[in-house]
């Protein structure tokens, strides 16, 4: 901030502060809910920001992770933003958010924008997914569904053609496709598309997109021959609704699961969900607290989220990447 | 002599008339106020009932949550929007107003530059809110590097109300009559001291209820702070011009884009309280139209 920010700032507050008066009466409060009590941790309570935005996917785990993260340092504020990954990404590149939550690794044009203006990041692995293909329960037919036939149903070629789920395998019965999946910016897009359609970003184009999750429950719930895909935290939430179809990429069929996702068996679907710190921001010293009151209590975290921890080895070389990370950022 | 009129005429019209053709012309008018009043009093009823087991005192008290969505509140959401809107009417109304004055009392309509002005003016306020978004985003969060702060937010909105603020200024110092001005300027008085001590004062009213229109219609707004990257989950107040902040509307669409039907409740209980902030702006508008309005 600037001494002349400054200065307009504090005109301006002056001003505010004579408009609240005159227009509500009753004084904003700047006590926050549950922190007063809680004193700080041992060692010095530190002050400042880190800004952070990205994928809607993995913001639910970096909110719960700031929420427990203010329970020890209330000094520090960690506002999280969704603007998707690729529109983090853009910001995290032009310098303007410390981390960015993502649910694909970096793209090569992403990196040579960070390139460009000087940012430096590295990728940290903080969760799994499982991206789970839901139907509707009256669904009796799809209980497993080779990746080929997913195929089948969402490559850019089946657009206007496949209409039927006979259309996708004659054994089905001719009752009508309708698919419903997120929206062209959102991260789990192009990780679905990439791995069944071969290309990412390849899809048809007409299904019912929506960067709401909730539509797709809803979409997929009323119609019989519904189909749509979203993470594995939304399933769950709606078990009750909705059917998990079990993938088959040719070593037999696997139902999306905490354990199959783990181990890596639901393939080719189980993804990784990644923190881009950018190491500048890595050098102030609330960015580095944040960042490791998350990695060292990732798993209470995820499991927290209702997300799928990391298995023993990927949380060993999380802690690992970021000891080498820090070490680097000196 | 209108008043005389007025009646007779009314009383004529209707014997001519086919009394169906009566009877059918009235019935269109009342259901088009009742379709109109009709939605919005299903959308009431809908959040209400929906939201209420969340309306009470953690919904203010609180901050948003997403470990407990029972608990949590908007707090920052509240005091987000009440500082964009509060910054907001600093910047836009005078400006608007001004703005106004100079279009209505100085400007010559005859110049071609001023009729450019004129159109530009209503063609502005179709402009979707989105696009102020943008402009935010390049020109003020980054060119003059602002960043995500309650200023930038603060401006790209005053930006969006500027027109219909001027617009409306505009309607009200027209409908101030001529004759005021020139008694006023027949007695000695300067430009400046007719519209000052004049016209303006006579159209206080109009001027205050076209801009507290204009900010109502600022509050809803989400479109705008997407673009501009305002954060969703943002567990504090802003603490002044240059922190980051959140408003209603934005915290609204992150709670429905939850999968915890908590948070669908949640959603509806902050939407009774955005409803119920512009319904008090209204209020006021109607009272300050009511208490200052002079007849002619």
């Amino acid at each position: 901030m600037t001494s002349g920010q400054r200065r307009l700032s504090a005109a301006a507050m002056a001003a505010l502060a004579v408009a609240f008066a005159a227009g509500c009466g009753g004084s904003p409060s700047t006590g926050s809910e549950g922190t007063s009590s809680a004193a700080p941790a041992e060692g010095s309570a530190l002050t400042g920001e880190v800004k952070v935005d990205g994928s809607s996917t993995v913001a639910p785990l970096t909110q719960a992770a700031s929420e427990l993260f203010g329970e020890e340092q209330a000094q520090v504020k960690v506002p999280v933003a969704t603007s998707g990954t690729g529109g983090g990404f853009e910001k995290f590149c032009n310098g303007e958010t410390d981390i960015s939550n993502a649910s694909r690794p970096i793209k090569d044009e992403e990196k040579a924008i960070c390139d460009t203006k000087g940012i430096k990041f590295s990728e940290l692995t903080v969760a799994t997914d499982a991206l789970t293909v839901v139907v509707p329960k009256e669904n009796t037919w799809a209980t497993c569904l080779t990746t080929d036939q997913l195929k089948k149903m969402w490559e850019p070629a089946a657009e206007g053609k496949v209409k039927t789920w006979k259309d996708v395998d004659a054994k089905f019965p001719a009752e009508e496709l309708k698919l419903y999946g997120p929206g062209t910016d959102s991260g789990t897009f192009d990780y679905f598309t990439d791995e069944i359609n071969g290309e990412e970003g390849a899809s048809r184009k007409d299904y019912s997109p929506s960067e709401n999750d909730n539509d797709i429950v809803t979409g997929v719930q009323g119609a019989k021959g519904g189909l749509g895909y979203f993470g594995f935290t939304y399933f769950e939430e709606n078990a009750d609704k909705l059917t998990a179809v079990q993938i088959d990429s040719g070593k037999g069929c696997v139902s999306p699961s905490v354990e199959t996702a783990q181990d890596g068996t639901y393939a080719p679907l189980s993804r990784a969900l990644f923190l881009y710190p950018s190491a500048a921001s890595l050098k102030r010293p609330e960015v580095a607290a944040f960042l490791d009151y998350y990695v060292a209590n990732i798993n209470a975290i995820a499991k927290d989220a209702k997300y799928i921890p990391l298995n023993p080895e990927q949380e060993a070389k999380l802690k690992s990447d970021l000891t080498s990370l820090k070490s680097q950022a000196g | 002599m209108s008043v005389l009129s007025t009646p007779r005429s009314a009383v004529r019209l209707a014997s001519k008339g086919t009394p169906l053709r009566e009877h059918v012309f009235r019935i269109a008018l009342l259901s088009s106020l009742v379709i109109a009043l009709g939605f919005l009093l299903m959308l009431l009823i809908y959040v209400l009932e929906e939201g209420w087991p969340r309306i009470d005192a953690t919904l203010w008290e609180n901050m948003p949550s997403i470990r407990r969505p029972e608990t949590a509140g908007i707090q920052s959401g509240i005091i987000g929007t009440l500082w964009i809107i509060g910054l907001t009417a600093l910047m836009a109304l005078p400006t608007g107003v001004l703005a106004a004055i100079y279009l209505e009392e100085y400007a010559d309509r005859t110049k071609w530059y001023n009729r450019v002005i004129e159109l530009n003016i209503s063609n502005l306020a179709a402009v979707p809110s989105i696009v102020y978004g943008i402009l935010g985003l390049g020109i003020i969060a980054r060119w003059l590097d602002f960043g995500f702060t309650v200023m930038t937010g603060a401006i790209t909105i005053s930006l969006l109300v500027l027109p219909i603020v001027i617009i409306s200024a505009r309607e009200a110092i027209r409908a101030v009559p001529p004759s005021i001005r020139e008694g006023s300027l027949a007695l000695g008085a300067t430009q400046w001291q007719t519209i000052y001590r004049q016209v303006l004062p006579s159209a206080v009213p109009g001027i205050a209820t076209g801009s507290i229109l204009a900010l109502s219609r600022a509050i809803g707004e989400a479109a705008p702070f997407l673009m501009l990257g305002a954060a969703t989950l943002v567990r504090f107040n802003p603490e002044g011009v240059w922190s980051s902040f959140t408003v209603l509307p934005l915290q609204i669409y992150s709670f429905i884009s939850q999968s915890r039907e908590e948070f669908h409740i949640l959603a509806s209980a902050a939407i009774v309280v955005l409803l119920a902030i512009l319904l008090l702006m209204n209020s006021v508008a109607i009272w300050l139209r009511n208490r200052y309005q002079k007849r002619w």
